[in-house]
């Protein structure tokens, strides 16, 4: 186990080292990018930059600075932005994004599990036909133009919510539902056919031989064993809620980090979009292990046998 | 019932008879057409895609309207004989534009799945074949950039490079290719302990051979199933990275920049942004719904 | 004798889109108090159609009772609802299936499975169900069973798991005990054992068995009586005596030929039975054996056989049980 543990550490740093690395050498390539002397930003920018970034050294000794900026979280100045850092602007909007998103996660697999449980349990029945029209249409629409719907009919036509905006409950429930339709659908489709899948097993059939109810059957030996390959899918959600925030963000106007990364990309707001990339990196691929670790907690069959699998 | 001593003669039974195959046997891909066809809804995507591609050649080639002469008299008008699906706000026709729209979206979809298929097969096909420490090596690779966000590396690389649709296919694929590598390693590593490639060998087929004669013929099932869920990807991906901001630039159309365009303007002039994302929605539907038929014909046994 | 179960003139069929498949048309047998009875036959003659029908286990839909009844312990079972039906399984019947490897739960531990039913038909604690538990483990011949006792199946061999299954199906001392193909899947070395311990707890608790196999090597191990089924219905039963020693059925004697026995000459061959058993989609109008059968005759392939009885133990339904067949019997 801990020897598992070591080895997914390591590599996880070597992922995102080489995310670092790259990160670097792409933004060292783009001319008028913040490692270049020659560009039109404001004075107070540029002394910044060259402070930050000491353009005037040789190359090595910058990368070296910049892994350094990276491990004591100083993620340099904005480029566009006078008054306010990197490191400011993930504290500003990262809450916002980490709301929006915890929401939304939580809808996606609540919502999700309840979709495929039910249509697993009504399998080829109209509720499970139902359950599969929704999921395959989550997939297909995409989240920006999920969110552009709801905005049009629920916001602009009928009034029910505001139509942009971030200040309380009421105008967090269109960008959540927007947000959480693709790995609502894509959960539905897991669940369900793990429940297909589990219900058809023999054990199921030693449950029912045993006497125990319905009920008992299908939460604790159907569902269960149903959700447990639904966990590994969390990892991968997270990235999916976090980076499909960056288009709901942006349409329903809110002040999260993602709508402060789409806005750095369109202002070519070279060190925002480096050190938010950086930071959703790390993020990411610190939920992927966690997700996983947990995983081999919560199995019983990879506790004990972790020697040969990962 | 009256029996009769008549009744109890006794028949020949040819014994050999019963033993034989009553159903005429089928080819693995025979069987696989057989099944798809029977699948009305993954049908109905299929020649809707058909369909799509045709128009999104023809339509262009025949339409008295372009994507890119503008027409401010005639800006944001609703759609109608003349404009089917209105003007935009430069009074460009947004029929043609969804249409050229198709083109970017079908190339993007298609020549990203080609790509990712080509990469894929080569490393995953090398890696299983071989096992052992180049196995280890290069699905440690694999695995390293696989943990790096995939989105992430797609926006990062668009906003240093020039761009333009050769720009989104190289995004794309640069760890697009990652998941088809591992499919096709799986699937070769599961085949190489069947006893078929014994047979090949022992008959002096070198490596190259039995790499492309005989194994990955038998691993097309999922490999072809996993191409055809890639394509709806790259489509949503592509109409993503136009919609903020990084896809094809003015005055080219894609279905993701249009989307933006027109939700600026959605609250007066709607159907600007109806179209495209009625078009980017059915498309991706259709994929999948094919992809999803798709899968049930070549493994029934994962038909739920 | 007193009859703890017996199944009258069953039909089960399951709706598919192809149509109707009669897997059971017709089937009669009984089982007496304490006594271990096979049911024999090739795969989808329906004998595990009839046995998870005894206790409803077979899905419905698809499933259905289209006729017949089953009495056990004097009750119908046919008419029971599915509620009434809980509390027979496990309680007054337990069942074993065929693979071991997939009949426990893998995520839970085997002790908790065997508490599961005596939680819920003995109302026992929590402690009590557990230190039952660990008897049970003791009983089925599992070594240190207060730490097998939390343990997850995968960290089980294939016979320990086997003996836990049937710990559980023994859990809450059933009446009955229904085994399908309870050693099909394991080693050879192991199916001896894992039938040493149901002999060994048929003879201390009493249960009565009802034993699915096609092998006949088991039968004879374990049985006191013999039912022969195909296609869907039972072509012969007796005493093991009777079918290993004066079959009369023509598919009995095929499968009879078909084992290896040690009175057999040595240079004599064992002889398969040709071709397969009849599609249930459409059951033929005759003997379903008519066929495959060496002797068969035109009446075989327009009227079907009823159960003919041969001696006070012995029943077969063929043709040439037919007082007009008699020149050919035994040929």
């Amino acid at each position: 186990m801990i020897r598992y543990l070591g080895k997914r550490i390591f590599f996880m740093f070597l992922s995102l080292f080489l995310i670092v690395t790259a990160t670097f050498f792409i933004m060292k390539a783009v001319p008028g990018g913040p490692f270049t002397s020659e560009k039109n930003v404001p004075d107070e920018i540029r002394a910044a930059l060259e402070a930050k970034y000491k353009l005037n050294l040789p190359l090595h000794e910058q990368y070296l600075d910049y892994l350094k900026g990276i491990i004591t979280w100083d993620l340099g100045p904005s480029f566009t932005e006078k008054s306010s850092t990197v490191n400011d602007m993930i504290k500003r909007g990262f809450p916002v994004s980490a709301h929006l998103g915890a929401q939304a996660l939580l809808l996606a697999v609540f919502g999700g599990i309840t979709l495929g449980v039910i249509a697993a349990l009504k399998h080829n029945k109209w509720q499970d036909y139902t359950a599969m029209v929704i999921a395959v249409l989550g997939l297909s629409v995409p989240g920006f133009i999920l969110a552009s719907f709801y905005q049009y009919f629920f916001a602009i036509k009928w009034g029910w919510f505001p139509i942009a905006k971030w200040e309380g409950f009421e105008y967090t429930i269109l960008p959540s539902l927007a947000l959480s339709a693709m790995p609502m659908a894509f959960i539905a489709r897991l669940t369900r056919s793990n429940m297909l899948e589990v219900l058809s097993q023999d054990y199921i059939k030693t449950a029912k031989a045993k006497g125990l109810n319905t009920f008992t059957i299908t939460v604790k030996h159907a569902i269960r064993n149903a959700l447990l390959p639904v966990i590994t899918y969390l990892g991968p959600l997270v990235a999916n809620i976090l980076t499909g925030a960056f288009v709901i963000e942006r349409i329903f106007g809110v002040p999260g980090l993602g709508r402060e990364f789409v806005l750095s990309i369109t202002n070519r707001d070279y060190t925002v979009i480096m050190g938010t990339t950086v930071f959703y990196s790390i993020i990411l691929v610190a939920a992927v292990l966690l997700v996983d670790i947990a995983y081999t907690l919560v199995d019983p069959r990879i506790k004990l046998s972790d020697t040969g699998r990962e | 019932m009256q029996l009769t001593k008549e009744h109890f003669e006794p028949i020949s039974v040819d014994l050999r008879q019963a033993e034989e195959i009553k159903r005429p046997s089928l080819s693995f891909w025979a069987d696989v057409w057989r099944r798809l066809k029977m699948n009305k809804v993954a049908m109905a995507s299929l020649i809707f895609i058909l369909l799509l591609v045709a128009c999104a050649i023809f339509i262009p080639i025949f339409s008295s309207h372009d994507y890119y002469t503008t027409n401010l008299a005639g800006k944001n008008k609703p759609p109608s004989a003349e404009h089917w699906f209105g003007t935009d706000d430069l009074g460009r026709d947004v029929f043609v534009r969804v249409w050229y729209g198709a083109r970017i979206s079908l190339e993007v979809g298609f020549a990203a799945a080609l790509i990712d298929l080509i990469i894929g097969m080569i490393w995953g096909g090398i890696a299983g074949f071989y096992g052992g420490k180049v196995d280890e090596i290069m699905m440690r690779i694999a695995d390293i950039l696989y943990a790096i966000p995939y989105l992430l590396v797609v926006i990062l690389l668009m906003v240093v490079m020039e761009q333009g649709v050769v720009t989104i296919i190289i995004a794309l694929t640069i760890t697009g290719w990652i998941g088809m590598a591992r499919i096709v390693r799986g699937q070769i590593l599961q085949l190489k302990a069947q006893e078929f490639v014994l047979a090949a060998r022992s008959l002096g087929a070198d490596n190259n051979r039995l790499i492309f004669k005989h194994l990955i013929p038998n691993a097309l099932g999922p490999i072809i199933v996993t191409l055809s869920l890639t394509v709806p990807t790259a489509i949503f991906t592509e109409s993503f990275l136009s919609f903020i901001g990084l896809g094809v630039s003015a005055p080219v159309a894609s279905w993701g920049t249009m989307s933006a365009e027109g939700l600026a303007a959605m609250k007066y002039y709607p159907w600007r942004l109806m179209f495209p994302a009625l078009f980017i929605s059915v498309t991706m539907l259709a994929f999948n719904l094919f992809g999803d038929g798709l899968r049930d014909a070549v493994d029934p046994r994962l038909r739920k | 004798m007193e009859r703890i179960l017996e199944v009258k003139d069953l039909h089960v069929s399951f709706h598919t889109y192809a149509g109707e498949v009669k897997a059971v048309r017709g089937v009669n047998f009984h089982v007496n108090k304490g006594e271990a009875v096979a049911i024999v036959g090739e795969s989808g003659c329906g004998k595990s159609v009839t046995a998870q029908t005894l206790m409803k286990l077979i899905p419905m839909p698809p499933g259905e009772i289209k006729k017949g009844d089953i009495i056990f312990n004097g009750e119908s079972i046919v008419k029971k609802s599915n509620k009434e039906m809980e509390a027979i399984r496990g309680k007054e019947i337990g069942m074993i299936f065929q693979d071991p490897m997939t009949s426990l739960n893998p995520t839970l531990t085997v002790g908790n499975q065997i508490m599961e039913g005596l939680i819920k038909h003995q109302k026992m604690t929590r402690a009590a169900a557990r230190a039952r538990a660990i008897e049970l483990l003791t009983m089925v011949g599992i070594p240190q069973p207060e730490k097998r006792v939390d343990q997850y199946p995968h960290e089980f061999s294939g016979g320990m798991r086997q003996r836990a299954m049937i710990a559980i199906a023994l859990a809450c001392s059933p009446k009955l005990l229904i085994a399908d193909e309870p050693t099909t899947a394991l080693d050879v070395t192991i199916q001896a054992q894992i039938l040493d311990l149901m002999k060994d707890l048929q003879k201390k608790t009493g249960t009565s068995i009802i034993l699915i196999t096609h092998d006949l090597g088991v039968v004879a191990e374990m049985c006191d009586r013999v039912i022969v089924m195909y296609a869907g219905k039972v072509i012969e039963t007796g005493t093991v005596d009777d079918i290993f020693y004066n079959p009369q059925h023509p598919y009995t004697k095929g499968l009879l030929r078909s084992v290896p026995r040690l009175d057999l000459k040595r240079d004599e061959p064992l002889t398969p039975i040709f071709g397969t058993p009849p599609d249930l989609l459409r059951p033929p109008v005759g003997c379903g054996f008519t066929a495959r059968c060496e002797s068969a005759m035109r009446v075989c392939q327009e009227y079907d056989p009823e159960l003919k009885e041969i001696s006070s133990t012995q029943r077969a339904a063929c043709w040439l049980q037919h007082p007009l067949a008699q020149n050919r019997a035994g040929s």
